[in-house]
């Protein structure tokens, strides 16, 4: 797979490592937080058979995180964004 | 009057009433049987099930006709007398994750809540064939994980042990007792040396798609339905009980309802409104040509991800990690067909002569601690069995009759009582690696 880095151009899926769904940037507050709603977050995923959020890490690149958009059915990669971006907007629309 | 006689037969069959009708239909397996067969131009053989439609109702409805699934109604049956029973599957009968893993069985865990799980399914699958009359070449070959570092030996040498305090064989083998059956690995490697390997010499390997055969006859020859080509496309469920399931062949009512689509578990509990702790992922597998016997046994490579074992045919069949990615494509990337040929070349250099039959993917639940799940829901009558991970094969006789225990009797069964959903809530995980909740770990 190729990853289109924003910064980067195309980049080999090899020069990165996968967290996971894209999800898991939204922790609840632990202070306000029931353990239930911690637990969904930790622990259970949406694991969608089609286009999945999801973050990688570029480790032998710029070291970015980023968003990636892909259809888990056939691999395809529609959208890559940097998840310091994503996380901004996240936070100026609460 | 051949074709006319059939006719009449079908006839009477047909006014026959159901158990009749079964036990016209089911045929013991012999060494005679063959050999008459073969005196009568195998004339007598009959389908090894049949091809029912769905009944309006059942008892019990199991979702997925792989090999969980199969076992799972074949204990139904068979060990707590259950009846009305019907597994439906999406496409045809074990042609999932059954047909598609490396064949290999083993009790080789370390922890308590794992280990007399295993140890129970090695011991099902020692009387396997003649429980289900049915030659599925269950072949205790014997499995060595070889050890390569000091630390490695104390970890095998514990891991050995937690295994024959569980009543399991386990043997620590010596650098000079590998060499002896396995000659041609590469011992000397400046990198990896091989120092010894921890064996159970009960492990082995069976022929994965008799499994789902050898279920599948044992299930249908003790009344219970297995409908092909029914897809679960919704479920009924009202005040907090399941009704039954939609499906591609109409609405089939149950009183109990059990998922055993490992693979697809969180597409299926998705129909109840569920969120896994499950994420899919592809494993891939691979078989080279046809060679010479050259590998007598299972053998894992500790200094990467790398097994392998040899067909009966003369295939190597090996493998290693999961691609590390989600995934329901049943196909994988090339960097890791590349990391476990690299992992066959530093344990066995001569493998490089060797070429690549074929490779393949298939679609793992991988759970957040790296054990499986066979447990009830909060939906009352619908129980759920998955998150196999990439161990699921040789679980699969213990999987049928844990689930089959649970659906039957409501309680888990005593050697599964640790694979609960309400486990990472707790604080209970089962994790052998020791990676917390990063699936593509395990």
């Amino acid at each position: 797979m190729i990853i289109n880095h924003p910064i980067l151009g195309p980049r080999d899926a090899q020069e990165f490592v996968y967290l996971g769904d894209a999800s898991l940037m939204n922790r609840p507050d632990t202070m306000t937080a029931g353990i239930e709603a911690f637990h969904d977050w930790l622990y259970t995923r949406d694991n969608p058979a089609g286009l999945h959020r999801e973050l990688w890490y570029h480790e032998q690149g710029d070291r970015s995180w980023l968003v990636v958009t892909r259809n888990t059915l056939t691999h395809e990669i529609t959208q890559v964004e940097l998840a310091r971006d994503v996380a901004l907007a996240l936070r100026r629309s609460k | 009057m051949m074709a006319e006689m059939g006719l009449v037969a079908a006839r009477e069959r047909a006014t026959l009433p159901g158990t009749m009708r079964q036990r016209m239909h089911h045929m013991r397996y012999s060494g005679f049987r063959v050999i008459a067969e073969a005196l009568r131009g195998h004339k007598g053989w009959t389908p090894a099930w049949r091809d029912p439609v769905p009944q309006a109702a059942y008892d019990y409805v199991i979702v997925g006709g792989g090999g969980h699934g199969l076992a799972t109604a074949h204990y139904l049956a068979k060990e707590f007398g259950q009846a009305r029973i019907a597994v439906l599957e999406k496409g045809y009968l074990g042609g999932g994750n059954v047909g598609r893993n490396t064949t290999i069985i083993r009790s080789n865990y370390l922890l308590d809540g794992n280990q007399p799980f295993y140890e129970f399914s090695l011991k099902l699958w020692e009387g396997l064939e003649q429980d289900f009359n049915y030659n599925a070449m269950v072949s205790q070959r014997g499995i060595i994980n070889l050890i390569h570092t000091d630390g490695q030996r104390d970890a095998y040498t514990r891991r050995g042990n937690a295994m024959m305090m569980h009543g399991a064989d386990a043997e620590l083998l010596n650098r000079d007792q590998v060499r002896a059956m396995y000659p041609f690995l590469n011992f000397d490697n400046a990198r990896f040396p091989i120092k010894g390997a921890l064996m159970q010499r009960r492990g082995g390997t069976v022929r994965h798609d008799a499994v789902a055969w050898g279920y599948a006859r044992g299930a249908d020859s003790r009344g219970v339905d297995l409908i092909q080509n029914c897809e679960v496309t919704g479920m009924r469920i009202e005040n907090g009980r399941i009704l039954g399931v939609e499906t591609s062949r109409g609405f089939i009512g149950a009183k109990k309802v059990g998922v055993a689509v490992a693979g697809s578990s969180s597409r299926v509990m998705a129909h109840a409104g569920m969120r896994l702790p499950i994420e899919s992922h592809v494993l891939q597998a691979f078989v080279s040509e046809g060679l010479k016997p050259v590998i007598d046994g299972v053998m894992t490579f500790g200094a990467g991800h790398f097994y392998v074992s040899q067909s009966d045919k003369g295939g190597l069949v090996f493998g290693g990690d999961i691609d590390g990615y989600n995934s329901y494509a049943q196909r994988g990337n090339l960097p890791v067909i590349e990391d476990v040929a690299e992992g066959g070349m530093a344990l066995m250099p001569m493998i490089g002569r060797a070429r690549l039959l074929r490779a393949w993917g298939g679609i793992m639940d991988m759970s957040m601690d790296g054990s499986p799940i066979i447990d009830k829901t909060h939906i009352d009558g619908l129980y759920f069995n998955g998150g196999w991970c990439y161990g699921g094969f040789k679980a699969t006789p213990a999987s049928g009759w844990c689930f089959a225990h649970l659906l039957a009797r409501d309680v888990p069964h005593p050697t599964a009582t640790a694979y609960r959903f309400d486990r990472f809530l707790k604080g209970r995980m089962i994790d052998e690696k020791g990676q917390g909740a990063q699936p593509n770990l395990h």
